[in-house]
């Protein structure tokens, strides 16, 4: 029954658009490439790029070009994978590399650029009861938190730093748990609240510290590799389109558009220059001399193999 | 102690005027939460009262079962409506085609179903609490069935205007679903598409701006208060006619 419903539903939105091309055809002749303005480019991403105020900074360049608006819907990485395994994001932007890798093997994503970069950060009380200042290993400052049994805030909502702290506490060797370790389920602004109200030491992308630095009572103890911290606290983020091929209502032209724009060099000179309070929070990468050949070439692929 | 948070509430809207949004985000987002509510309980009124009338005049076996079940719906947690609203609007879903995911029509449907049963509880126990006696008079007097529920309708306006104004609270208060469903977006240049009051607010305490929290709040708690003004100054004029 509701088998046949979907049936009927999508030849009906098939034919309307079939209807549409045809029209637009006619009318259109002249023109020779998809006309994508006044389309709607759907974004699902991590409530760092959100939260930060990037997004809207630079979008309205984006839509004035093309004549189109993003919507931007900020969910942290699992959800804007998610969405994107439904059909319901036209460009997913996050920060999980294994994630990624994983959306993009599955047939999800095509076309992944490496975007930008920002550094997480172990932050805590200026008393620092566990003594991890100025570590300069992050497993070793996780390990002291364990050890001393201070608080520790963990995101807990497989978002892309909840990603990177689970990581963390594998590479060093401890289970977390126990009274002192605490899963909030929250956002990592509400990560940061709740660390200042109960004096406790969490993870946090540096962009998202800086611009609430004003609000919250805690200080950077161990540095990420922006201010030469241990390299393991990089935090990349990645822009990959919706591939067409699995869903075929995204929108795959205006996707492309997007990440063509979003890796321009402007974009990305306007992605650096973005400031809060003063500091840079993003670090743009997708522009280099010599691009990263394995983004777009699979580990281990050679041309009589078609697998990866 | 009571009156604090009021009062606090108080204090906060002065500062309305210099909160750090872009001219046009505080109404657009007054805006869309408005729209949204307002559609989703009207229809949910078109439903529920029908309903809630049928089933008050009606005697049938199994009443107590379907009455228990709308109760039942008052309690639904509007997370999981709007993930049940999600699955049926995203592309993989039943509705997928439609591309309704993340716009203000999945918000209605999923506010729908949350106002849905409060409205028809609430006017089911008016209609319910009709004296016989009114009904059994139209009947006399000549009234056809229909007649008869007019009657009836007209006794219990009030318990119903109620109903109308639990199902509006529910909604507008309302934000785990329009969160899900509708996915909190503004363009570029500050203006709402799919952010409701509830899902700014939400949004602000995630940045721990805790004050600005506050003072949208403030406005959503006047809206509340304007809309229900407006309901029972609607109700009383109807009275002296």
């Amino acid at each position: 029954m509701s088998i046949h419903r979907r049936e009927m539903l999508t030849a009906l939105g098939t034919g309307a658009l079939a209807g549409l091309a045809g029209c637009s055809g006619l009318a259109g002749g002249e023109e020779e490439s998809a006309d994508v303005a006044g389309e709607t480019l759907t974004l699902t991403t991590t409530t760092s790029t959100y939260d930060t105020g990037l997004l809207d900074e630079i979008h309205g360049d984006f839509e004035e070009m093309y004549g189109v608006s993003v919507d931007a819907v900020a969910q942290g990485t699992g959800a804007a994978l998610e969405s994107g395994r439904n059909g319901d994001a036209d460009v997913v932007m996050v920060h999980a590399r294994g994630l990624e890798d994983e959306f993009m093997r599955e047939g999800y994503g095509v076309n992944r650029r490496d975007l930008m970069f920002n550094d997480f950060v172990i932050v805590g009380p200026e008393d620092d009861p566990a003594g991890i200042e100025g570590m300069d290993s992050a497993t070793e400052a996780l390990t002291a938190v364990a050890d001393a049994g201070a608080t520790f805030v963990s995101r807990g909502d497989n978002s892309g730093t909840h990603t990177k702290e689970l990581n963390l506490w594998e590479a060093a060797g401890t289970e977390p748990g126990g009274d002192w370790y605490q899963e909030t389920g929250t956002g990592m602004g509400e990560a940061l609240n709740v660390a200042t109200q109960q004096g406790a030491y969490t993870l946090s992308d540096r962009g998202t510290f800086i611009s609430q630095r004003s609000e919250i009572d805690l200080v950077i103890l161990v540095q990420g590799p922006i201010e030469d911290g241990p390299e393991v606290l990089a935090n990349p983020y990645g822009v990959m389109a919706a591939n067409p091929g699995v869903h075929e209502n995204a929108n795959y032209d205006l996707a492309m558009a997007y990440i063509g724009w979003i890796t321009s060099p402007g974009t990305q000179e306007a992605i650096s220059s973005y400031q809060v309070d003063g500091e840079q929070l993003f670090f743009p990468e997708a522009v280099s001399e010599d691009p990263n050949f394995g983004q777009y070439v699979p580990e281990g692929w050679s041309g009589d193999s078609s697998d990866a | 102690m009571p009156l604090e948070p009021t009062a606090q509430l108080l204090t906060a809207l002065p500062s309305l005027l210099d909160l750090p949004f872009r001219e046009g985000y505080v109404s657009s987002i007054v805006y869309v939460s408005l729209y949204v509510s307002l559609v989703a309980v009207a229809l949910s009124t078109l439903v529920s009262i029908p309903v809630a009338v049928v089933l008050g005049l009606a005697d049938f076996r199994g009443k107590g079962f379907v009455k228990s079940a709308i109760n039942t719906g008052m309690g639904f947690p509007s997370v999981v409506v709007g993930l049940l609203v999600l699955f049926a609007v995203s592309n993989q879903g039943p509705l997928g085609s439609l591309n309704l995911v993340f716009t203000r029509e999945a918000m209605i449907m999923s506010q729908f179903v949350l106002a849905t049963p409060p409205i028809t509880a609430i006017s089911l126990a008016a209609v319910s609490g009709v004296d016989r006696g009114v009904r059994d008079a139209a009947r006399v007097l000549g009234g056809t069935r229909v007649d008869a529920a007019l009657v009836v309708l007209k006794e219990a306006r009030y318990g119903i205007a109620t109903a109308v104004l639990a199902g509006f609270g529910r909604a507008i208060s309302e934000v785990g679903s329009v969160l899900i469903v509708g996915g909190n977006i503004t363009s570029a240049d500050g203006i709402s598409k799919t952010r409701t009051l509830t899902t700014a607010i939400q949004l602000e305490a995630r940045q721990g701006q805790y004050e600005t929290a506050m003072v949208l709040g403030a406005v959503l708690v006047a809206l509340v208060l304007v809309v229900n003004a407006v309901v029972v100054r609607f109700g009383d004029r109807g009275v002296q006619r």
